[in-house]
This record gives structure tokens, C-alpha cells and sequence, in this order.
């Protein structure tokens, strides 16, 4: 045991280690650490984050689901009934168009009966006005008799 | 083995406990263990080095198995100092603490080395004629250490309670601030005083001391015949792994007593 400047030396080594490593090793290695911490720490708080996201996500997803089959079905239901209403509608406008035309028709063959009436009344006329003349033998003076004739015409 | 003389028992230990020493001055004072100052520095470098240019590619990122066995060390220091210590113990506690424990583990495995190997070598290299391969088993080291702790301590105490904080503290703890009680207290405090640093420091000295010297016996017994060698060698194996509980033990106790020394100086009685 001889106690000599070999204690001085090595405190002042120890001093210097201790001063090197409080300055120079410490600090980075403690600050990567700590961000290696602090990084996980964000991972699994986003990774808990995510998965609750995601159960939201899957509620979320189920009701538009839910409600998209809901409108859907409305929108089936709906077109159904308008398909209903269009046929009645377009069975209505035929019927219409149809007495229409029929009306059109009795109304063209009422004025075709009117005319071939008047035609073969005219006909008659001149058939009654030539068998009168063939009868009578002798001229009857239209202009004369003209009052006669057109009431003998209303008479056929 | 290394002697110029004949070789006897007391010759060969005497060898192996015989410091390499520089005489600087005059007086016994002024004298340095070559062979402590430049192992213990050599470790330290090493040591220390090894910390520094780990840290300094230190990622935030995955770490490499390098970096993370320095994570590994730093953080098992830091769980020691942080159950002891209640404060900022990353300003300077900790990396005190882990400074002491690299360090002095370092110094304590020195043990391991097969030292006639070792001072046979340096004799034969260097021409040294003695070499101490255990800086821990200088009790210069050891003191040195000892005492940079407990100058650590006086200068907490003072800075946390200040001058007058730490003198009231010598005279009124741990009895009470009767006057009639000063002298006790002030006994006792110089008791703890003195202890800390000694029992401090003849734990680790003592405990590496006693290794080394039982290597040493156990090589004078490996040199008495075939016998010996054998026995001597499985003692001596048996011995070594025990040795390792002991350097990595006594490198752990002074760490520890380290950082209860100094956090006991932030603390106010």
C-alpha cells in the first residue's frame, strides 16, 4: 500500500472520462433513444388510432350499405309504379286517339253519305226531269219550270 | 518466469506485485505507477472510445447489434441510477455512473489475462522488468476514484444546500439541533465522512487484491510438478470463472455506491 501522485493521476483521468462521456456519449445516444421512443410511442398510438378508424370505418360502411339497398328498393318500387302509371297513361291516350279517329271516320262517312245522297238526288233529278221531258214530248222550258224542278229536286 | 534472478515462491509474487514506478520529485509522494496510469488510461480510451463511436452513428432509426448493445448497457445503468436517484440524472449522474462502471469493469477483467503471458511479453517487447497488469489492484486507483466521488459529494451537498445548508447539516443531523448535540453530530458525520471514501474504496481494491494474489498462488503451485499444473490449472479455471461474478460485482458495487453517494448529497436531512 504506497499511496503516491499515481492517485492524483488517475483522479484526473477519471475526471476527465467522466467529463468526456457526461459531454459527449450520453447525450446523443439518450436523444436517439428517446425519438426511437417517442416514434413507437406514435406508431402504436396511430396503429390504435387506425384500428379504431377501421371499426368506425366497417359501422360507417354496413349503414350505407343498409341504406343503399333501402333506396334501392325505393327506387325499384318507384320505377314499378311509374311503369304502372305510363301504361295507364298510354292505354288512356289510345283509347282517346282511337275514338278519335273513329269519330273521324263516322264523321267522313256521314259527309261521304251526305254527298252521294246529294249526287244521286242530282242523278235522280235529271233522270225525273228527262223521263218528265221523254213523257211529255216536248221541251219543257227549264227557265219556266225552273221552280217546279228544284222543288221536285227537294223532294227526292 | 520473469525474474533475472533464481525463481522462488517469494521471489515471483514479490515480482508480480512490484509496480513499474516513475520517480517525478523527490519525497515517497512523488512517485507514478507507469504500469496503472497507462493501463487504467489505455481501458478508459478503449472503453469510453468504444461508447463514443458507437453513439456517434447512433440512429433514432432500428438500431444495428452494436448500438444496441450500448443501448442495452446504458439503459441497464440508467435503470439502476434512476431507482436511486431523484432528479435531472441525465446532466450528470448517470453518465458518471456509467463512466465508473465501463471503467472499472474494464480494470477488474484485466484479471483475466494470464499475466505471466502478459508481463512475459512486455518484458521481452518492451524490456519493462515489472508491470501490474490490474489497475483496480492499485489501491491508488481505487483511492482515486474513491476520493474523485467524494469531492462529487461535498460539492453537491454544497451546491444543492447551499454552504450554510451543508455546515447546519454537519452539527444538527442525524441527532437533532440541540446545541448539546453538535459534537456528537459532528463526530458522526466525520465518521461517515471518512468511512464512505474507504470502505469504498478497499472493497473493490481488497476484492481485485485478493484475485490477483490468488492467481498468483495458484501459478506457484502449477510450477511445482506435473501434479500441481494439473490441480493448479482446474483450480485456476474454477478460480477465473468465479473471478467473473467478482469483476463484473465489484465493478457493479461501486457504480451503485457511486450514485447512492452522490444522490444522497442532493438529499436534505
Amino acid at each position: 500500500m504506497n499511496i503516491n501522485l499515481t492517485l492524483l493521476a488517475q483522479a484526473v483521468t477519471f475526471a476527465l472520462f467522466i467529463w468526456f462521456t457526461v459531454k459527449f456519449v450520453w447525450p446523443p445516444l439518450l436523444r436517439a433513444m428517446e425519438t426511437r421512443q417517442k416514434t413507437i410511442a406514435e406508431g402504436l398510438a396511430a396503429g390504435e388510432r387506425g384500428r379504431n378508424e377501421l371499426e368506425l370505418a366497417g359501422k360507417k360502411s354496413a349503414e350505407v350499405l343498409r341504406e343503399a339497398k333501402h333506396q334501392g328498393a325505393d327506387i325499384v318500387a318507384q320505377a314499378e309504379k311509374r311503369a304502372a302509371q305510363i301504361i295507364e297513361e298510354a292505354k288512356a291516350a289510345a283509347k282517346e286517339e282511337g275514338d278519335r279517329l273513329i269519330a273521324g271516320a263516322k264523321a267522313q262517312i256521314e259527309q261521304e253519305t251526305f254527298q252521294a245522297r246529294e249526287s244521286l238526288r242530282q242523278r235522280v233529278a235529271g233522270l225525273v226531269v228527262a223521263g218528265a221531258e221523254k213523257i211529255l214530248e216536248r221541251e219543257v222550258d227549264a227557265k219556266a219550270h225552273a221552280d217546279l224542278l228544284v222543288t221536285l229536286e227537294k223532294q227526292l | 518466469m520473469a525474474t533475472g534472478q533464481e525463481l522462488t515462491p517469494t521471489s515471483y509474487i514479490g515480482h508480480h506485485l512490484t509496480f513499474n514506478t516513475a520517480a517525478v520529485g523527490d519525497g515517497a509522494f512523488s512517485h507514478l505507477h507507469v504500469d496503472t496510469l497507462i493501463t487504467g488510461a489505455f481501458l478508459g480510451f478503449i472503453g469510453i472510445g468504444f461508447l463514443w463511436w458507437v453513439v456517434r452513428g447512433a440512429t433514432a432509426g432500428v438500431p444495428n447489434r452494436r448500438q444496441a448493445f450500448v443501448e442495452l448497457l446504458v439503459d441497464f445503468v440508467d435503470g439502476q441510477v434512476k431507482g436511486i436517484f431523484h432528479g435531472n440524472r441525465h446532466a450528470f449522474v448517470a453518465p458518471a455512473a456509467l463512466t465508473v462502471f465501463v471503467w472499472v469493469l474494464l480494470m477488474n477483467a484485466m484479471d483475466f489475462l494470464p499475466i505471466d503471458w502478459l508481463v512475459g511479453g512486455l518484458e521481452k517487447v518492451f524490456h519493462v522488468h515489472a508491470w501490474r497488469p490490474v489497475p483496480t489492484a492499485d489501491v491508488n486507483t481505487t483511492f482515486a476514484l474513491a476520493l474523485a466521488v467524494w469531492l462529487l459529494m461535498i460539492f453537491f451537498s454544497i451546491k444543492v444546500k447551499g454552504l450554510g445548508g451543508w455546515v447546519h447539516e454537519l452539527f444538527c443531523s442525524p441527532f437533532g439541533s440541540n446545541v448539546l448535540l453538535w459534537p456528537a453530530n459532528f463526530l458522526f458525520n466525520m465518521i461517515e465522512y471518512i468511512s464512505k471514501p474507504l470502505s469504498h474504496s478497499l472493497r473493490l481494491f481488497g476484492n481485485m487484491y485478493a484475485g490477483e494474489l490468488i492467481f498468483l498462488l495458484l501459478w506457484v503451485w502449477a510450477a511445482t510438478g506435473l501434479a500441481g499444473t494439473i490441480f493448479a490449472s482446474i483450480l485456476g479455471l474454477g478460480w477465473a470463472i468465479f473471478h467473473i461474478l467478482i469483476v463484473v460485482l465489484q465493478a457493479f458495487i461501486f457504480m451503485v455506491l457511486t450514485v447512492v453517494y452522490i444522490s444522497m448529497a442532493h438529499e436534505s436531512h
